[in-house]
C-alpha cells in the first residue's frame, strides 16, 4: 500500500480506518458506587465531529467529562482507558490534558470579574504567558474564530458577561480557542440559547472540524444530524449504537435507537 | 358563612397579622433609637477638637481628651487584622474547598464555637498566652484577643461568599488547563472580595468595639503610647473607666467617647452596604 492509499483511508469516512484522535477502551465512571458508564468503548475520529445523544442521564455528559478528567472534580472516579494520540489520559497530569482537549459548558460561564478581552486570553496568561504583544494579537485573532469580532470589537473592555447569551458562549468558544487544544468537547453548547444564536454555534462547529476534533453533546437530534458526522447514542450508561450520523438515523441498526430517534421515548 | 363574611374574617385576620408584624419592628427599633438619642444628646455637647487631639487630663483636672484611646484603639484593631484576617481568609479558602471532608467539617464547626465563646473567655485565654509569660499587660496580648474574635466571623464570610461563586467558574477555569490553585486564587476570589471585604469591615467594627477582652490584656493606659509592649489605651476601656468614675466630667467625656464609636461603628457598617449593594453585575 503506498502513502496516498493510506492517506485516503485516513481520510475516508470510515471510522474503523480513519485514525481516531482519542479513544477509550473498557471505560467505567462511577459517582460513589453508582455505575454512571458501562464499558464505554468508543474511537473519536480525527477531525470529525462526533454527537453524543441519548435521554437525560443516560451518561452522555458524564463520558464527555471522562475525555478531560473533569469527572475527577465532581467527585466521580474513572476507570478503565481514556487514549489522545496514543497515549493514556489516566496515566497523565489532568492540568496538561486540559490544555489540549479543551471544554465549552451547557451554561456560558464567561468570567465575570474579566473583561471580553482578558476572558479569551485568560487561559493563556493563568498560564504563565505574559507577552502583551501576543496576547492582543490573540485577542483579535480568536475572536474572529469565533465569530465574535465583529460584534465586540468596540467593547473589549466590558465585563465578560455583559453580552448576550449566544455572544457569552461565543466568547467561551474563543477562551477555549486560545488555548490551543487539538479536542473541543462541548456539552450541549447551545441548549440555552435561542434558535438565532444556536445556528450561529452551528455554523461555528462546522467551521472548526477543519481544524479541530469535536466532540458535542446534544439533546437535540435535528443539531446533531445538522453538524455531526459520526453520531454515538447512549442509554443507561451503556453505548448502543455508533455510526455515521447518516446512517445512524436513516437507518439505525437497533431496535432502541430507532425507537429514540423516532421520539418514542425518552 | 357567607363568602362575604368569610372574606371580611380574612381580610380582619390579615390585617391583625401586619400590624403585630409591625409593632414587632418598632419594638426591634426602639432599643437602638433611645441608644443613639441618649449617646447623641449627651455626647455631642463635649465633643470638640481638643477630646480627639488631647491627652487625657490629669485627675481633678477638668477637660483633656482622648487621642491616646483613639489611636490605642486603632492599633490594636490593627493588630487583630493581622492576625484575623490571613488565618479566617485562607481558612475559608479551604472550608469552601474541601467542603465535605472530615477535617473541614470539624473546623467548620469548631469556627462556629469559637465564634459562639464570650469574649471575656478569649480575654483569659490571651492573658494566659501572653500576658503571663511577657509579664506585663500589652498592646499585644490586646491584639492577639482581638484577632482571635475576629477569626471565625471572616472565616465564615470567606467560605460563605467563595461558596456564592457559580461552581461554573471553577469548572471553566480547571476547563482551561489553569492548575487547581490557581482557579481558586486568580478566577474564584476576585468573584468572592467584595463579601470577603464585608465580612473583614464587619469583623473590624466588632473588635472595635469590644471591651471585656481588653481588660486584662490591654489595660488601657492613661499616657500616650504606640509601643507594642506596653499597656496601651483604647476607646472602649476608656469608656468603661471614665463611665464609673465619680467624676462628672469624666462621665460626660465617657458619653463622648460612646458617640464617637457609635459613629465608627455605624460608618463600618454603612461602607459595608455600599460594598455589599452591587455583587454580581448581571
Amino acid at each position: 500500500m503506498n502513502n496516498e492509499t493510506i492517506q485516503e483511508l485516513i481520510n475516508s469516512d470510515n471510522p474503523q480506518v480513519s485514525a481516531p484522535r482519542m479513544y477509550t477502551k473498557n471505560l467505567n465512571a462511577y459517582f460513589g458506587k453508582n455505575r454512571a458508564l458501562q464499558d464505554i468503548s468508543l474511537d473519536i475520529p480525527k477531525n470529525k465531529v462526533l454527537a453524543i445523544i441519548g435521554p437525560s442521564g443516560c451518561g452522555k455528559s458524564t463520558f464527555l467529562r471522562c475525555l478531560n478528567r473533569m469527572h475527577e472534580e465532581v467527585g466521580g472516579t474513572i476507570k478503565g482507558e481514556v487514549y489522545l494520540d496514543g497515549e493514556d489520559i489516566m496515566k497523565k497530569d489532568p492540568v496538561n490534558l486540559r490544555r489540549k482537549v479543551g471544554m465549552v459548558f451547557q451554561k456560558p460561564n464567561p468570567f465575570p470579574t474579566m473583561t471580553i478581552a482578558q476572558n479569551v486570553v485568560s487561559g493563556l496568561k493563568l498560564n504563565g504567558i505574559r507577552n502583551r504583544k501576543k496576547l492582543n494579537e490573540t485577542v483579535e485573532n480568536y475572536l474572529r474564530k469565533a465569530s465574535l469580532w465583529e460584534e465586540v470589537k468596540d467593547s473589549l473592555s466590558k465585563p465578560g458577561n455583559s453580552i448576550s447569551g449566544g455572544q457569552q458562549q461565543r466568547l467561551c468558544i474563543a477562551r477555549t480557542l486560545a488555548v490551543e487544544p487539538e479536542v473541543i468537547l462541548m456539552d450541549e453548547p447551545a441548549s440555552a440559547l435561542d434558535p438565532i444564536s444556536t445556528a450561529k454555534i452551528e455554523e461555528l462547529v462546522f467551521e472548526l472540524k477543519k481544524k479541530y476534533t469535536i466532540v458535542i453533546v446534544t439533546h437535540n437530534m435535528q443539531q446533531a444530524s445538522r453538524i455531526s458526522d459520526y453520531t454515538a447514542f447512549f442509554y443507561m450508561g451503556k453505548l448502543i449504537e455508533v455510526g455515521k450520523t447518516l446512517d445512524v438515523f436513516t437507518a439505525p441498526k437497533l431496535k432502541q435507537t430507532e425507537d429514540y430517534i423516532s421520539g418514542r421515548f425518552g | 358563612m357567607s363568602p362575604s363574611t368569610h372574606y371580611k374574617v380574612r381580610k380582619a385576620k390579615s390585617r391583625l397579622m401586619v400590624f403585630l408584624s409591625l409593632l414587632c419592628l418598632v419594638l426591634v427599633i426602639v432599643p437602638l433609637v433611645m441608644i443613639l438619642y441618649y449617646t447623641v444628646s449627651k455626647g455631642i455637647n463635649y465633643i470638640n477638637w481638643d477630646f480627639f487631639t488631647k491627652m487625657p487630663a490629669p485627675v481633678g483636672e477638668a477637660g483633656g481628651g482622648m487621642a491616646n484611646a483613639i489611636v490605642g484603639t486603632g492599633i490594636l484593631v490593627a493588630i487583630g487584622s493581622l492576625m484575623g484576617i490571613p488565618i479566617g481568609v485562607m481558612a475559608g479558602i479551604y472550608l469552601a474547598d474541601k467542603e465535605k471532608s472530615v477535617f473541614a467539617s470539624t473546623t467548620r464547626f469548631m469556627t462556629e464555637v469559637l465564634n459562639g465563646i464570650p469574649s471575656i473567655v478569649v480575654g483569659v485565654v490571651a492573658y494566659i498566652l501572653i500576658v503571663i509569660p511577657m509579664k506585663r499587660f500589652s498592646a499585644l496580648a490586646g491584639g492577639f484577643a482581638l484577632g482571635i474574635l475576629m477569626i471565625p466571623l471572616i472565616t465564615r464570610t470567606t467560605e460563605e461568599m467563595i461558596r456564592l461563586v457559580p461552581h461554573s467558574f471553577r469548572e471553566a477555569g480547571l476547563g482551561l488547563g489553569i492548575p487547581r490553585w490557581k482557579t481558586t486564587l486568580f478566577i474564584i476570589l476576585p468573584a468572592a472580595l467584595k463579601g470577603i471585604f464585608t465580612g473583614i469591615l464587619l469583623s473590624i467594627a466588632r473588635a472595635a468595639g469590644e471591651t471585656a477582652p481588653l481588660l486584662f490584656t490591654a489595660l488601657g493606659n492613661r499616657f500616650w503610647s504606640t509601643q507594642l509592649d506596653q499597656p496601651i489605651a483604647s476607646m472602649t476601656v476608656f469608656i468603661y473607666d471614665y463611665a464609673k468614675a465619680p467624676f462628672d466630667d469624666w462621665n460626660q467625656q465617657a458619653w463622648a467617647a460612646s458617640f464617637v464609636l457609635i459613629v465608627l461603628v455605624l460608618l463600618l457598617n454603612i461602607l459595608f452596604r455600599l460594598a455589599t449593594r452591587k455583587r454580581f453585575a448581571t
